[in-house]
């Protein structure tokens, strides 16, 4: 990795990787991965299919424990808490699926209030009107009554998103936000990622999507093999002698 | 060949091991807060409730064919008098709950394995931990403890409808009269026939809920891997369920020696 591409943050760290390994049948898909997130800022996680952009968020959220090394979020080390202590760590987290996994036999509406009603004392009423504001924040505002099936890829994606934005979370991880959708609903997502992060929250956004990277992100990393090559602005990436990250960074892949 | 054996049989007592696992979790995790009584109570209404119609057919149509089996052999010694005390006994001491465990296995154990393994492959089980659910209480536990619930009322009444049926076969064959049909399948049956054999059938809900939630939690290979869990649900519980009714009726003869 250069010099240029090691910059760190200089704001407090809302996520902090430190040597992160981890194998799948003796493959091994994280190599010693070390990041970390400042908070209230968009970092953008990129790679290739199958680098292990999906499983370094899966670890960041404790749904995956490290082989080696740690995850921390907010100073709290993610796999050594208790499940009580994990569980109020994932309040504050929001987390958007690649597959988005909405829940299959609840309306599309149902799928963002969950969390209100498990996490909240909200009346109904509130907890209805909060999830139909969310389901409007990405455009699906009238398809509250929805079945999950009843959506197309990309409405399910959104949805999704609306789910994971329900509790207000103060970290937002995002795998492929635009992946299968129309550019200009792709640019409405960024858009509403670029917002919530001038409110606050600190967004960890995986995608192939560099135009999408490009406008999102403060800070960008490229992972290939497992190993972070590379990590800066897209304007040092851009500089960038790797020829992996060079191709990668004017592939402007489309998600 | 022995080597191959030995690896089976250690592989078999592997799976034992985690599905036992799973179920001491199940338990400890039913008595710690917070208890999700609304989501076990609608799968006692999905699994029980659901199930009526499937226990009341079948209940009635053993009862006419025990009736007639039973008819056939107490002819022989002039003992027809005798046939709704035999039936009511074979019914509710065995028949009866071995009957419902199977089929509630069949209905109930291929629907959570499907249903578990499709969450799995979808990643909805992993959604619920990110929105900070416990997904194995969430899922596994109010299943568990539905299936608990709901096997000894739907026991009881696969009995009821068992000697119900025994009795539509006798009034049409000998036209004996409900009042003395049901006089005589009740006169002998007492608690400890009862209790015990419908109780154990709390056992066989706790093995249908436990083998195919586990299925179902550790489910792979996307829509292929949920058929082969909603297959092996029915297949691994009902096998469970037979196995372990030997020796729970060991232990029943053990307690009430004296029905024995």
């Amino acid at each position: 990795m250069s010099d240029a591409h090691l910059r760190q943050g200089s704001g407090a760290q809302a996520i902090k990787l430190e040597h992160l390994t981890k194998s799948f049948d003796n493959h091994r898909v994280l190599d010693d991965v070390t990041l970390d997130v400042e908070d209230g800022s968009a970092f953008c996680l990129l790679g290739r299919s199958g680098t292990g952009k999906s499983v370094t968020l899966k670890h960041i959220i404790g749904l995956l424990r490290p082989d080696q090394g740690h995850v921390f979020v907010r100073g709290k080390d993610v796999a050594a808490l208790s499940g009580r202590e994990l569980s109020e760590v994932r309040r504050s987290m929001g987390f958007l699926f690649q597959s988005a996994a909405l829940f299959d036999s609840i309306t599309v509406g149902e799928n963002v209030a969950f969390p209100l009603r498990r996490h909240t004392d909200w009346p109904d009423s509130k907890i209805r009107e909060v999830a139909r504001a969310r389901l409007a924040d990405v455009g699906l505002a009238e398809d509250y009554g929805k079945m999950p099936a009843e959506l197309s890829g990309g409405m399910r994606k959104r949805a999704g998103l609306a789910r994971a934005m329900a509790l207000d979370p103060g970290i937002l991880l995002v795998d492929e936000p635009t992946a299968g959708l129309d550019p200009i609903t792709a640019n409405e997502i960024d858009q509403l990622l670029v917002d919530l992060k001038k409110k606050g929250t600190t967004i960890v956004v995986v995608t192939h999507n560099i135009p999408s990277a490009r406008h999102i992100g403060d800070t960008l990393a490229v992972l290939h093999d497992g190993r972070v090559i590379a990590r800066g602005t897209a304007e040092e990436l851009d500089k960038s002698e790797d020829e992996i990250v060079r191709a990668f960074m004017h592939s402007e892949g489309a998600g | 060949m022995f080597e191959r054996l030995g690896v089976l049989i250690l592989a078999l007592l592997a799976w034992v091991g985690d599905v036992a696992l799973f179920g001491a979790r199940a338990l400890y995790q039913a008595v710690l807060p917070p208890y999700e009584f609304k989501e076990t109570w609608r799968h006692v209404y999905e699994i029980g409730w659901r199930s009526l119609p499937l226990i009341v057919l079948s209940g009635v149509a053993i009862g006419v064919v025990l009736s007639m089996h039973t008819r056939a052999s107490l002819e022989r010694f002039g003992a027809e008098a005798m046939i709704p005390t035999v039936l009511a006994i074979a019914l509710i001491r065995e028949t009866g709950p071995l009957v419902a465990g199977l089929l509630v296995a069949g209905r109930v154990g291929a629907g959570i394995g499907a249903e578990l393994g499709a969450m799995r492959v979808t990643e909805q089980i992993d959604a619920l931990e990110a929105v900070a659910i416990d997904a194995f209480k969430f899922l596994a536990v109010t299943r568990i403890a539905a299936c608990v619930i709901a096997m000894p009322l739907l026991t009881s009444i696969i009995d009821f409808c068992g000697i119900f049926g025994g009795y539509l076969a006798e009034a049409s064959t000998s036209g004996m009269s409900a009042q003395l049909y049901f006089h005589r399948a009740f006169s002998i049956v007492q608690f400890s026939d009862f209790m015990p054999a419908t109780l154990k059938t709390a056992v066989f809900g706790f093995i249908i809920g436990t083998v195919s939630s586990y299925l179902g939690f550790t489910t792979t290979q996307g829509t292929e891997g949920v058929g082969r869990t909603s297959t092996s649900s029915v297949v691994l519980s009902s096998v469970c369920i037979i196995l372990v009714n030997v020796v729970l009726v060991k232990l029943i003869f053990l307690v009430f020696p004296v029905r024995a």
